[in-house]
């Protein structure tokens, strides 16, 4: 197999150049790089609403902000971020272009239908977008009812609709993961040979199928309440209201797997790389992942635990929440021994996977006191939840996503991006992240709820803090996305295997032509044998 | 009291502390854990970094001893924390007996309280301290949630049904409350205070209000004025079930199935009253849906009670 890329090879990127080559591609990579543009647009949306909520928040009164634009904001913000980006972010750019390279497939099981899934992300976005410009929504992202059923008058129908069309893009790219990978390996590719992004990737894939449909149906029920008056979960019409929370977390909790689960896929790969070594425990971190999937459908009721459900329910919850905890922890321990003994170098995306590391740590045993019946009384609907949930799905999601991106950039793109200003970044989020939400743990403890526009002066200062952290955040994004930008006109050309790493996707070109493979691969080794293979293209040359 | 930065919430009620003990014992163990991790990925970043390009480290596949302890030890310890966070709950949701009741209701964008003997008040509440305090609870229209930091408590407010908590406040001075629950436009002005008093400055404030009419004395008017009583004859001869002794006793309904009647069953059988029949009466009451409104549900409530609970079914 070739090694390095010349300038004039064909690849994916440049096979063809039209617009309609383009949007009518069904070439899986071609396919991620239409996703990766249409969810930074989508990031870069909800963090303008972030931006606004935080500046709010600098002053107790809600000086910049009426209240009802603020409600909007955070709603923006959460109903983007969640459904828009961090859902498809890594399953849907990462993995549609790494899924089947790293298998030695040509593409997906269907293509055309991985096509329909961007085009029915579009369509959904659409939606929410025009909701947003005919002047937004105001329920949250939750969509409490009986709020968002019978008393907001905000653009809730609109918005309900994107957020039901866009689960459908979810739904068949997980379909579309699962057949692709149970049917289309390389010979040799074993279920224990997998690398542990695609095993992430499959866990999510399960979760995505059989999650989705129940959001489905429950904004589609609030669009019957809301729009036809059926008593559903409005107790003034007959219905009831827990009944929304027991089926919207149902999925919302999941989801949140959805989110995290590629990460710690993209996670593994970034520590055996940079560590040169086999990930130790590779059994266990692999039917971790299997473990949080299965697991993560039974916990939705500790969302609920002063909602008025019954203690028995409240007690239950809690039991399966501290269980779901547990694999997460064994991946965390099997990460930490992986690098014992290793060879471990600090290119950004290894800054990324220690940032992840971290993050997701405290943002895990944080969780342990919202599993928690007693102490979860005082903390639920508190700014210790919203910090929780942030030092998980930024600290953890995000993070990962971002250092997937950069171990894989130079693959996507064939060019890499300078090293040095990437360290910077991945440091600059760190402190940022940081800064911005451990306030957020002492506030809730405190005792500021969330979803506020204005709130008593004793806790300014530690909002100021948090403000001014979200600022050095935003630059560390801002950077990223500059340098990266810059990177695909100036960027040094990328070599094939610029990390030394081994897996399929190393040992074809950057970028990859259209077929991926000249011919099938033939797999004969352990993921991350490391010490078997000698990489493709070891580094002779350094590495900018 | 309320200005300066503090990192600590005040601690004003009798669960407070035991619920600041389990999370004191929280801190212990994620700090702890979280600082194993962070020792041991930076010693092994600093130990073994990549000294020349050419490095190939020994492969270590596993350690089966390893995942067991590092599955076993993690797990026991949650066990402790659910153990004790379920005993805090469990406290925390079962009111000592012989309460002080008062009665909630939220709507946007405000609280309405009602005190045994009648006061009423709005985002305020006045309490003795070392007395306990039940609170029911129910909305007017979207859920709403009372949080009072400094006491450790929180519960849904919910449209439709009633919601408990209860407290006992340790010390007095004023105290946040908060709406925890998202409830739209104006959630963030859904603020009030508790205000803790010594019991004889309790009782100054209470007497200070003048004669009140109380909820049980409201809920007879009501009784009246609603033409309740053409039907519910005390002697049980009416068209429809006497009341008295009715509260918290078991009733049989016309589809042979039993309920307590609670609060929750008795205003759903003022709102919708076909939903739940007694056996052996017929369906002929109309509905008092958007007649009564939920203060006046409450009185009637409390009416029905001073008619006599059956406090042995009660208990259980």
């Amino acid at each position: 197999m070739s090694t390095a890329a010349g300038e004039g090879r064909t690849n994916y990127l440049n096979a063809a150049s039209s617009v309609k080559s383009w949007l009518l591609t069904v070439d899986h990579k071609r396919i991620a790089i239409l996703y990766l543009v249409s969810i930074t647009f989508f990031f870069l949306l909800g963090s303008i609403f972030a931006g606004m909520v935080r500046v709010n928040l600098l002053s107790p009164y809600g000086d910049l902000l009426q209240a009802a634009t603020y409600n909007k904001m955070f709603t923006m913000h959460g109903i983007t971020m969640i459904f828009f980006f961090l859902i498809p972010s890594i399953p849907a750019v990462l993995g549609n272009f790494l899924v089947p390279i790293m298998i030695g497939a040509r593409d997906l099981a269907f293509p055309r239908i991985n096509l329909l899934s961007w085009y029915i992300y579009v369509v959904g976005g659409l939606f929410t977008l025009t909701a947003g410009v005919l002047g937004g929504v105001d329920t949250g992202w939750t969509f409490y009812t009986p709020y968002s059923s019978t008393y907001s008058n905000t653009n809730v129908m609109l918005t309900a609709v994107g957020v039901f069309i866009t689960g459908f893009s979810s739904i068949l790219t997980g379909l579309n993961f699962i057949v692709t990978i149970h049917k289309m390996r390389a010979p040799g590719m074993t279920w224990s040979r997998l690398p542990l992004f695609i095993w992430a990737q499959y866990a999510t894939s399960l979760i995505m199928v059989l999650g989705t449909p129940v959001l489905a149906i429950t904004v589609a029920l609030v669009a019957l309440e809301r729009g036809l008056h059926i008593g559903i979960f409005d107790p003034a019409l007959g219905g009831d209201p827990i009944l929304f929370q027991h089926l919207f977390w149902f999925y919302s909790h999941p989801a949140v797997y959805i989110m995290i689960l590629p990460s710690m896929g993209v996670i593994s790969e970034l520590i055996a790389c940079f560590s040169r070594k086999r990930i130790f425990g590779y059994g266990f971190v692999a039917s971790s992942s299997l473990a949080i999937a299965v697991l993560g459908f039974l916990v939705w009721g500790h969302h609920m635990f002063v909602s008025g459900q019954s203690v028995y329910a409240g007690l239950i919850f809690s039991l399966l929440s501290f269980l779901v905890a547990i694999p997460s922890a064994i991946k965390v321990f099997n990460w930490t021994a992986t690098m014992y003994k290793g060879s471990i170098s600090f290119e950004a995306p290894m800054l990324y996977a220690f940032g992840f590391i971290g993050l997701f740590t405290i943002g895990g045993l944080t969780g342990l006191f919202l599993a928690n019946l007693g102490t979860d009384v005082h903390l639920h609907d508190t700014y210790f939840v919203v910090a929780h949930f942030h030092y998980i799905m930024v600290g953890g999601a995000i993070m990962g996503f971002l250092g997937g991106l950069h171990f894989w950039w130079p693959k996507m793109t064939g060019r890499m991006y300078p090293a040095t200003l990437a360290r910077a970044a991945a440091l600059i989020l760190f402190v940022g992240f940081n800064l911005t939400f451990f306030p957020q743990f002492i506030l809730g403890f405190l005792g500021m709820p969330r979803r506020y526009h204005v709130y008593p002066p004793e806790f300014q200062v530690l909002n100021v803090l948090s403000t001014a952290g979200a600022s050095i955040l935003g630059l560390g994004y801002f950077l990223a996305f500059i340098y990266l930008l810059w990177s695909l006109k100036y960027g040094a050309v990328a070599e094939a295997n610029p990390w030394g790493a081994v897996g399929l996707e190393w040992e074809i070109p950057s970028p990859p032509p259209t077929d991926n493979f000249d011919k099938t691969p033939v797999v004969t080794h352990e993921a991350y044998a490391y010490d078997e293979v000698q990489p493709h293209a070891a580094p002779e040359v350094s590495r900018v | 009291m309320w200005t300066g930065v503090r990192f600590l919430p005040e601690r004003a009620s009798t669960m407070a502390g035991q619920v600041d003990a389990l999370l004191l014992f929280l801190v212990v163990v994620c700090v702890f854990f979280a600082g194993l991790i962070f020792v041991l990925v930076t010693i092994f970043a600093i130990k073994y970094r990549r000294r020349s390009a050419d490095e190939k480290p020994r492969p270590i596949h596993g350690s089966l001893g390893l995942e067991l302890i590092w599955t076993i030890i993690p797990l026991a310890l949650a066990m402790v924390m659910f153990g004790w966070g379920a005993w805090v709950y469990i406290s925390l949701s079962t009111p000592p007996a012989d309460a002080m009741e008062i009665f909630v209701v939220g709507k946007q964008w405000m609280w309405k309280l009602q005190h045994p003997d009648g006061h009423r008040e709005i985002n305020e509440l006045h309490v003795p301290v070392g007395r306990t305090v039940k609170l029911t609870m129910t909305s007017e229209d979207v859920i709403h949630s009372f949080f009072v930091p400094a006491f450790r408590i929180k519960k849904d407010v919910v449209p439709g049904r009633y919601t408990t908590a209860w407290f006992q406040a340790t010390k007095a001075g004023e105290y946040r409350l908060f709406c925890a629950q998202y409830c739209g436009t104006s959630h963030a002005d859904m603020v009030g205070r508790i205000v803790v008093m010594e019991p004889s400055a309790y009782e100054a404030w209470l007497r200070g209000g003048g004669m009140i009419e109380s909820p049980a004395e409201a809920g007879a008017r009501l009784f009246q004025q609603f033409g309740c009583i053409g039907c519910h004859l005390p002697d049980g001869k009416g068209r429809a079930p006497s009341l008295v002794g009715l509260f918290g006793k078991k009733v049989t309904l016309t589809t042979k199935q039993t309920v307590i009647a609670d609060e929750a069953y008795i205003h759903e059988s003022i709102v919708d009253p076909q939903a739940k029949v007694v056996a052996g009466y017929a369906p002929i009451m109309p509905t008092f849906k958007g007649l009564i409104n939920e203060d006046g549900l409450a009185q009637i409530i409390a009416y029905i009670k001073s008619l006599g609970t059956d406090q042995k079914a009660k208990a259980e």
